[in-house]
């Protein structure tokens, strides 16, 4: 098995004759946390989307553990392993914090289609859905809806749902965009932590916690990829800086 | 530490006041023939179980369809036809009935269920016209006369459904029978998975759900118990006719489960309910009923969001956590 758990080739993508992502060649390395910058509307989620299939390419090819897996459909991409999160919260809302996991926990059980079985049936999946819940932090709010909780606590929640599905691969996308000080740390702690066993792909505009976390980063701009490498290499670089300054971000 | 107590005694306070209501409920359906009209209870069950059968999609799939007539005046059809020109027996007559609208619902699923929203309707309701225009023009549904003087038969050989209360108990059960299933069906892994997509599709698709295929065959389920709902009520009636595969019927069914609330388990009962009630009390304003109900539908939907059932509950809940507050 190559080192490269994720790789494209030349990925395009145009929205009527406008191309958003334009001939991207990523590497992105097993067990690494490699983050995806840039400006807005650089891309960035438009490659996501692309890498996980919510979006069909116009052009190139995505290979994930040296599989070719340009021609999958979404569902299929998390069942090899590959889990993404989204750029605004995405949690169940009307479904309290320990459901929302139980349901990303109940497809291995294999009876997800069983109409005539009973709900009950669901409860022995509490234990472990309970231990993600305290890894995150969200102990107190086991039976509070989702739709209650503050959203820093609806990100963690957010990565404690991923992390039922045991993925190989993250793709978390801003994952400490709108929070405060406090949720920053303890998301990024939590980021790292998970790093230890699985690869993660993120986009994140917060550069210290690009600096703090991050092996690999790759700059995109206006689709296509500026430069990539170690963070000290990447933010020393006139055009990187340049991208950033035109924009507004620091 | 006490927030992770509460909610879970008020699940149990809730689980236990939904099984009074139940015995209440089924209490009160045993006498109501005593009480009113039975024709009338029985065209209420019969639209009561359409409408939680509709509800299964539209509330807990998130999807509306706008043709769901199609398989509640289709299995009519078949079941009355079957009842009348090949004798069927009457309990034969209702699977027959089940089975023709259930393919049906396999072909409109696999047709409609990937489009969204407004399509999804616009599909389904194209799809339950062609149906209604087939039955206009094939001989076997005798056009407008539709299929009269349907035989109720005996039930399994010996129950006899010409007499009235029978009939009523027997249509009662099936009725109870049809939304044990939805109520299961809800309350399942499967039913789980079905909110999470109307919850929030994409989250349901990134978790590895292949999301059309629940809503298919939610859809297929909903689709077979309207079609038990219509060929039921083919029998009770004695009579299959064009008003129940014509757009309107599926458009009633909308209004019934928006009334009384849609995506909750009781509140298409209560629309059906209402919505029969007013049928029949302003039948003797003529051709005003539609717009009598037109503006009731209105004033619902404007001060009633969740419909009549979901008000309720967002009241109870409100009361629940105001007493809830003090300990948290
Ligand atoms: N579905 C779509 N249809 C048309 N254009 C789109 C679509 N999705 C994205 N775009 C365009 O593609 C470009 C890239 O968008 P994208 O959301 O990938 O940027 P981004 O790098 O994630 O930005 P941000 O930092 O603001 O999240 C933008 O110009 C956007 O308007
Ligand atoms: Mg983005």
């Amino acid at each position: 098995m190559s080192d490269f758990i994720l790789r494209t080739e030349g990925l395009t993508k145009e929205f009527r004759g406008f191309a958003a992502v334009r001939d991207v060649d990523l590497q992105v390395r097993r067990g690494t946390i490699h983050a995806l910058i840039g400006p807005n509307g650089a891309g960035k989620t438009t490659v996501f989307n692309l890498l996980t299939k919510f979006l069909p390419v116009t052009a190139g090819r995505i290979f994930y553990n040296d599989r070719d897996i340009t021609g999958d459909r979404p569902a299929d991409i998390a069942r090899r392993g590959m889990v993404r999160s989204f750029q605004i919260s995405a949690v169940f809302p009307h479904f309290t914090v320990r459901e929302n996991i139980r349901v990303a926990l109940q497809r291995v059980l294999g009876t997800s289609f069983h109409f005539w079985r009973s709900e009950r049936s669901l409860e022995g999946l509490h234990a472990r859905a309970d231990e993600l819940i305290e890894a995150v932090g969200l102990t107190e709010f086991t039976n509070v809806a989702a739709v209650e909780l503050a959203y820093g606590r609806k990100r963690a929640l957010e990565i404690a749902t991923t992390l039922a599905l045991d993925p190989e691969m993250l793709l978390l996308d801003e994952p400490t965009s709108g929070l405060g000080h406090e949720d920053i740390a303890r998301i990024s702690a939590l980021i790292k932590e998970v790093s230890k066993t699985r690869t993660i792909l993120m986009v994140e505009h917060n550069l210290s916690v690009v600096a703090e976390l991050s092996d690999t980063i790759t700059v995109l701009t206006r689709g296509h990829i500026l430069t990539q490498g170690r963070y000290e290499e990447v933010s020393k670089n006139p055009e990187v800086i340049e991208a950033y300054m035109g924009t507004g971000h620091g | 530490m006490v927030t992770t107590v509460a909610p879970v005694a008020t699940v149990g306070r809730r689980s236990r006041a939904g099984l009074v209501l139940t015995i209440v409920l089924v209490a009160l359906a045993l006498i109501a023939p005593l009480l009113v009209y039975p024709v009338f209870l029985m065209k209420a069950l019969c639209f009561a179980l359409f409408a939680c059968a509709f509800n299964l999609v539209a509330g807990y799939g998130g999807l509306l369809s706008f043709g769901h007539a199609a398989f509640f005046g289709s299995a009519g059809y078949v079941t009355a036809h079957a009842a009348k020109v090949w004798g069927f027996p009457t309990e034969l007559a209702i699977v027959v009935g089940v089975l023709a609208g259930t393919v049906l619902g396999v072909v409109f699923g696999w047709i409609a269920i990937r489009r969204q929203g407004i399509y999804f309707a616009m599909v389904t309701l194209a799809l339950s016209q062609m149906i209604y225009f087939y039955a206009l023009q094939v001989p076997f549904t005798h056009g407008e006369d539709g299929i009269q003087a349907v035989p109720r038969g005996h039930l399994f050989g010996f129950i006899d459904l010409n007499q009235t209360m029978t009939m009523y108990y027997v249509v009662l059960a099936i009725f109870l029978i049809g939304f044990a299933i939805i109520f299961r069906t809800i309350h399942s892994p499967f039913g789980q998975v079905l909110k999470a997509i109307r919850e929030n599709e994409p989250r349901a698709i990134s978790l590895g759900y292949r999301t059309e295929r629940y809503k298919l065959v939610a859809f297929i389920l909903s689709a077979a118990l309207s079609s038990l709902a219509g060929s039921t009520k083919s029998i009770v009636f004695q009579l299959a006719s064009l008003t129940d595969v014509h757009w309107s019927t599926s458009g009633e069914v909308v209004l019934m489960s928006l009334i009384g609330g849609l995506g909750t388990v009781l509140g298409p009962v209560v629309g059906a309910v209402v919505l029969t009630t007013m049928e029949n009390y302003l039948a003797q304003f003529g051709s005003w009923v539609t717009v009598i109900q037109g503006v009731i539908f209105v004033l619902c939907v404007l001060t009633l969001r969740s419909g009549i059932v979901g008000a309720i509950e967002d009241v109870l809940r409100r009361r629940s956590r105001r007493k809830a507050a003090p300990g948290v």
